[in-house]
């Protein structure tokens, strides 16, 4: 008892404890505060850029000028727009192809057993570390060989080496997270593993294939290496490449202005989604990763 | 009957894995093949077929070859230096996340805006920030009166790796926070109430409790930033083209293959690269010993 009074009168007043979470709260908001301008402030300063003409764009003023003649000028401009349009037939493709590849994978790797499951898992995941450049040579000859040389179906193909890996390890862990509960009416009844996938397993997977083809749409949109190397007409680029090779007049004059605008058309949409979808992507980043 | 349903079981899983086989042999392993056997042709990129074999001269001609040992440390230091400051960030962004504040939710979404943003885009914009004469940074730099005139920081040989750095480090570090974030979460808050309780100070909780148990997911996303920071290209390559300073070695290899047109040196360039990867992404995952927690 006496104890007890000694370590009561040890402990500081009430309010210094007040006090204390007052200052610490009140740090934490402010770091919150620097994360986001860290984190906000490029894609905003790129959006002000683009809205400012002529000698505004030199003047760092932090308000913009609203002034959309660049993106008009991308609007009229056909071999964008032609980009653009590349851009997005290569990435819809390459996740159309992936989901569906991908899932038929999955699930053999996620609900039967069969000897080889293991192995067949490690070898998926040591291809998805590959270094692009890695398969350069060889990849030159097959779309040679295939006559895709300067097609955007050739970036398609090439793409699917990341993307396969990718939603096939993801699909899975999202797959094994199903109880096998639901199928095993189905099992019993002698169903084939086919009608499992489509009739049961398909219709709870919205959110999965969501998840996962959001990711591989954004690998393949941002893609820059293959589609640098397979492409070669400016009507056949992707947006990623035809921003990398805008190059000035000169060597030391650069039309970032226009560098801008362009910059902010191909990541709008991007950005619109992932914020749209934010708790999906999380889901899917962290699937194949974290819970292993 | 279970050994006949379980033969029909397996032919069931090879069937569905079809179509994933029959990408990889066509996408990795048939490119991956041809890549080592022209390493060790002669063979040049505008007439592939045409060629004879010469054992292991690429191999040599690419080791003795001063930019390639260029390319190999700068690869190096750049993925060591990025990598360690994204997760040191990337922890600390991700502590403060986890946190009870108000406006979280929102920083939560906001820090997937970098990740989402190609390269290209990303680098196109701070090279527009970093402009020496009308860069933003520059401006405000010189506005809080720290320099007199602005730092050209593109165009100095000894600048330009750290600008490299930087623009990954804003890029990638979102992808380090979700991860660590997805970490921290698994661990039950009882653990630190128990701790707290038992008067056990701040820093302690964390050295002694929180990092161990963000080990796993530590590990795994910095296995993935590191083998994916050795193969960088598009970042170096759009701010620097092949500018010797930030040379990479996938640069140097594409180089050698597209731009000199040499499909045998490139080809051994390539496979040098492949041979490194797989050299460290061993050492880390022995070192981490992932297998066993990837693996299932």
């Amino acid at each position: 008892m006496a104890n007890a009074i000694a370590q009561r009168s040890l402990r500081k007043p009430a309010s210094y404890y007040r006090m204390r979470r007052r200052v610490v709260r009140g740090l934490q908001i402010f770091a919150l505060l620097l994360v986001l301008i860290y984190t906000l402030f490029p894609y905003y300063w790129a959006f002000v850029s683009s809205t400012k003409q002529g000698a505004a764009l030199y003047r760092s003023a932090l308000l913009p000028a609203l002034d959309f003649t660049y993106y008009r000028q991308l609007i009229d401009n056909p071999v964008f727009m032609s980009s653009l349009v590349n851009s997005a037939y290569v990435a819809v493709s390459t996740t159309l192809l992936s989901l569906i590849i991908g899932l038929s994978a999955a699930y053999a790797l996620g609900r039967i057993e069969f000897p080889q499951r293991r192995a067949v898992l490690m070898i998926i995941l040591m291809i998805s570390i590959f270094p692009q450049v890695v398969v350069l040579s060889g990849m030159f000859e097959l779309i040679n060989w295939l006559g895709l040389f300067n097609r955007p179906s050739a970036l398609i193909l090439t793409y699917l080496l990341s993307t396969v890996p990718f939603t096939t390890w993801i699909l899975t862990t999202f797959i094994r997270e199903f109880p096998r509960e639901l199928e095993e009416a189905a099992i019993i009844d002698g169903c084939s593993h086919f009608r499992i996938l489509m009739k049961i397993l398909l219709p709870l997977m919205g959110p999965s294939l969501a998840s996962t083809g959001i990711l591989a749409f954004i690998l393949a949109w941002n893609e820059f290496l293959f589609a640098l190397t397979f492409t070669l007409t400016d009507e056949n680029r992707t947006v990623p490449v035809a921003i990398g090779l805008i190059a000035g007049t000169s060597r030391y004059e650069y039309p970032f202005g226009q560098i801008m605008a362009a910059s902010v058309t191909v990541t709008l949409p991007l950005i619109a989604v992932v914020l749209f979808f934010q708790r999906r992507i999380v889901a899917g980043l962290t699937a194949g990763a974290v819970k292993g | 009957m279970s050994a006949k349903l379980a033969r029909r079981d397996h032919r069931a899983a090879w069937l569905f894995l079809i179509p994933v086989t029959a990408v990889i042999l066509l996408v990795a392993v048939w490119p991956l093949s041809r890549t080592f056997f022209f390493s060790f042709t002669d063979a040049y990129l505008d007439d592939p077929s045409v060629y004879s074999m010469v054992g292991l001269d690429n191999f040599m001609e690419v080791i003795n070859d001063h930019s390639w040992w260029v390319a190999v440390k700068n690869t190096l230091v750049f993925t060591v230096i990025s990598v360690a400051i994204e997760t040191v960030l990337g922890l600390a962004i991700a502590l403060l996340l986890n946190e009870v504040i108000p406006g979280r939710g929102l920083a939560r979404a906001a820090i997937l805006v970098p990740w989402a943003i190609p390269v290209v885009v990303a680098t196109k914009i701070w090279e527009w920030m970093l402009n020496d004469q009308f860069g933003v940074i520059n401006k405000i730099l010189s506005g809080l009166g720290l320099v007199d005139h602005g730092i050209a920081w593109t165009a100095s040989s000894s600048l330009i790796m750290g600008v490299v750095i930087f623009i990954d480090v804003w890029m990638t570090t979102p992808f380090m926070v979700l991860l660590i974030l997805a970490g921290l979460q698994l661990i039950s808050p009882e653990i630190f109430e128990a701790a707290e309780v038992d008067g056990i100070p701040a820093w302690k909780r964390f050295w002694s409790i929180t990092l161990p148990m963000l080990r796993p997911a530590i590990g795994v996303a910095v296995l993935f930033r590191v083998l994916d920071a050795l193969r960088m290209f598009d970042l170096a390559y759009v701010l620097a083209a092949s500018n010797e300073n930030v040379m990479t070695v996938s640069i140097y290899a594409r180089d050698r293959l597209i731009s000199f047109q040499e499909l045998g040196v490139g080809s051994a360039a390539s496979t040098w690269v492949f041979l490194l990867v797989a050299l460290v992404a061993i050492i880390i995952i022995g070192a981490l010993r992932l297998d066993r927690a990837a693996g299932t």
